[in-house]
């Protein structure tokens, strides 16, 4: 467990009163439907371009991709490659129409020319199901993250993070959504700056301390051979075997008891090929839960020890640390070119883990795998590209479909696609582009260091990878450890206030307003979108909750597949192609919902979730874009040369 | 039933422009996206050779990264000076009033 610290309180209560002081003062200030949906139109393109970057930088951004570069090196940073390319279609293709064509949400954009009913429902459902993908692993984050800054339940967590952005969108909108994302995106840089900088000046080390005042770490290693039985023994007379697991064909788990101690190892060989034992983490899981120093029942131990009692597992560390083609215990002081070339050049010990079931108990044994830093700072740890290391055809479409959902995605995500109506000009919206795509990539460049700095430092949690951004800082100090993760918890309220003011504009604004005709007042309008914000809210908050405890990042992936499937070739052809009719942009909305949602429930993905073998799968492809999105093209154009209007094939006709 | 823009300006004269140069530049950046992808497919240990200190892995990373905001600061420039050119400026807004 996480100690609470107070600083980390202090800050976090601190940034939650200013947020509700913005909310309170824009709330003054807000009136009628523009106003609380498009901030009244007339954001500085400069600030609109930091927002940009703090409705953008979600949960997905600051915890996923460090953890993930923590945990699997370059192929997390491909996440950030992606992510930053696809503001290239914001720029150059959406950002400028989108102004001058919408008004309050892209709906109006989209149907600008048609005033269709068709397009006004589909593209408000494609909206509501694309936000609900989104926020459902923010809110999970948020429950997360709160847990250890403020030593909260996770609902606790959940309904504080709901609570307080309902009330920044359900008093001033889109204003005070403007300046929370502002103010976070801002800090979010100037900090992970920080993290990079001081990551660099202390530099790399074979003895990393993952807590400041705390012992390095350190992992045994012992000799083994092979008894008469055929059985692994320690050399060292003090450890004793008491049993071995083997998982899986050649990954064997010993039980070695020392003194009245046990714990596990793993059997494995050392650069001579000789069998070695390497000490393991591991996690258990009791099928008879016991009690902990404070009288409470628990049921996971952590290293043999209660959850509760012991520290979190973290680790990570440098095995070889080859500097200038010099091995090295410690380098202080680096260089970004020198951190990365070192890291090249060096083999850092990440760890993989495998469950078995021992007796009546489950254990999870997370084991050293040594690996080399050139391997980890190429493409093939996670995603399989590489046909010398087994890759078919289908893994490489699956990498192919997810990087190009990354591309489509983000120039089709409602909540991005509204921040150009809070400015006042195409010219300004374009601006407020290029604000973003410098904010946004410098973070991006930042997620690489900060991501490799958490896997040499000792500092990723084994258990959960999301928390290595905030625990690296956390190794410099507790103070900076409580700003980045109030900054942590900012970036979920920014992201999930511009997922609500989307969803928020969708319900009362397209369905409404628009599809339903309800003639609404401005008032009534504004009052619609407050209310629709305070359920979305509160939807957000019960997914929050059921979700507890379930890695539903790839919630995140979903969006941009189904926003990219959906929503990108109806704006795309809806601008550059005449032919383009109603009927081909309402089908082709339906149709891109419909494949990309069920391509990923047929998924190997998914039906390992549900428990069966990704064999057992339909569709070999996790990642559905390749797909769906030229489908959803396809489908617009048919339709469109089908529904034509009789005028315009009667001239082409003559 | 008003679901038009919420800002008035002027016509924009250089819109057909700009929206020219914005494909060009958007398809120049959409064929190096692309090598990237093939080249992590087709041949990645092509992206493991040694470039200085560094590989092509990361060289290639970043510079489609700084490659973007290149491009981004150069259209920028473009379009502004299109706006300018082929605008009249008492009637066209950029944003930069207030």
């Amino acid at each position: 467990m996480y100690e609470t610290s107070l600083g980390a309180i202090g800050v976090f209560v601190g940034f939650v009163l200013f947020v509700l002081w913005i909310s309170y003062h824009f709330a003054r200030q807000t009136k009628g439907s523009k106003g609380y949906f498009a901030a009244g139109g007339n954001i500085h393109w400069s600030i609109n371009g930091i927002a940009f970057a703090g409705d953008y930088l979600s949960a997905a951004s600051f915890l996923g991709i460090c953890g993930m570069i923590a945990t699997v090196g370059y192929d997390g940073f491909l996440y950030s490659i992606g992510y930053l390319a696809g503001w290239i279609v914001a720029l150059f293709v959406i950002a400028e129409p989108m102004k001058r064509l919408g008004r309050f949400t892209f709906t109006d954009a989209l149907d600008s020319k048609f005033n269709s009913k068709g397009i006004q429902l589909t593209s408000a459902i494609s909206t509501l199901v694309v936000s609900i993908f989104y926020l459902i692993p923010q809110m999970v984050g948020a429950g997360t993250l709160v847990e250890p800054l403020l030593g909260l339940p996770h609902h606790v967590g959940v309904i504080l993070v709901g609570t307080i952005v309902i009330i920044i969108v359900a008093t001033a909108g889109m204003a005070s959504t403007t300046y929370v994302q502002f103010m976070k995106g801002g800090l979010l840089i100037i900090f992970s700056i920080s993290v990079v900088l001081i990551t660099l000046y202390n530099g790399l080390s074979t003895h990393p301390k993952p807590n400041r005042n705390e012992p390095p770490i350190t992992l045994k290693t012992l000799a083994a051979t092979v008894g008469q039985d055929g059985k692994p023994v320690p050399a060292d007379a003090a450890y004793t075997l008491i049993g071995t697991q083997e998982p899986s064909a050649g990954l064997v788990f010993a039980k070695l008891s020392n003194a009245d101690k046990q714990g596990w190892w793993h059997l494995t060989v050392d650069e001579n090929k000789n069998p070695i034992f390497t000490e393991a983490y591991w996690v258990t899981t009791l099928a008879v839960p016991v009690q902990d120093s404070k009288g409470a029942s628990v049921s996971i131990l952590y290293n043999g020890i209660p959850k509760t009692d012991s520290k979190p597992l973290q680790s990570g560390f440098i095995q070889k640390l080859i500097y200038r083609g010099e091995s090295v215990d410690e380098i202080r002081n680096l260089s970004i070119a020198e951190f990365l070339a070192t890291i090249k050049n060096s083999t850092i010990v990440r760890f993989l883990n495998k469950s078995f079931t021992d007796g009546s108990d489950k254990v999870m044994v997370y084991y050293q795998k040594p690996t080399s830093g050139k391997e980890l700072l190429t493409p093939g740890v996670k995603f399989k590209v590489d046909q010398a290391k087994g890759a078919k055809l289908m893994d490489k479409l699956n990498f192919a479909s997810l990087m190009m959902a990354l591309f489509f995605g983000t120039a089709a995500l409602p909540h991005i696609l509204i921040r150009y109506y809070t400015v006042p000009t195409p010219a300004a919206a374009r601006k407020s582009t290029i604000v973003a795509i410098a904010a946004i990539g410098l973070f991006y460049v930042l997620t690489l260091f900060m991501g490799l700095g958490a896997m040499v430092n000792g500092v990723v949690d084994l258990t959960d990878n999301n928390m290595s951004a905030p625990l690296l800082a956390k190794s410099f100090g507790i103070t900076l450890f409580a700003i980045i993760s109030a900054i942590a918890f900012a970036t979920v309220l920014g992201t999930v206030s511009g997922l609500i003011v989307a969803a928020s504009g969708a319900v009362a604004h397209d369905l409404m307003d628009r599809f339903f005709n309800m003639k609404l007042t401005d008032k009534g309008k504004v009052f619609s979108g407050k209310v629709a914000a305070i359920a979305v809210g509160c939807l957000a908050m019960f997914f929050g909750i059921i979700f507890k405890g379930m890695n539903v990042s790839y919630l995140v992936g979903w969006a941009f597949s189904v926003a990219a499937s959906a929503n990108l070739p109806a704006i795309v052809m809806m601008l550059f192609w005449k032919g383009t009719t109603k009927r081909g942009i309402a089908a082709s909305i339906v149709v891109g919902i419909i494949s990309s949602v069920g391509m990923i429930l047929l998924s190997p993905e998914m039906y390992e979730r549900y428990g069966m073998t990704r064999s057992a799968a339909p569709i070999g492809l996790d990642n559905p874009g390749i797909v769906s999105i030229p489908l959803s093209f396809i489908v617009l154009v048919i339709i469109s040369l089908i529904t034509k209007p009789e005028k315009a094939v009667a001239i082409e006709a003559r | 039933m008003d679901h038009g823009p919420v800002s008035d300006w002027s016509k924009d004269k250089a819109s057909k422009f700009k929206t020219r140069i914005g494909i060009w530049m958007f398809m120049l950046y959409t064929i190096i996206y692309l090598g990237f992808i093939l080249i992590c497919t087709l041949d990645p240990a092509l992206m493991a050779s040694d470039i200085g200190g560094s590989n092509l892995a990361i060289i290639y990373g970043f510079g489609l990264i700084i490659f973007a905001l290149m491009l981004a600061f150069v259209y920028n420039a473009i379009c502004t000076a299109a706006e300018e050119e082929l605008n009249d400026p008492e009637d066209f807004k950029t944003g930069e009033e207030e």
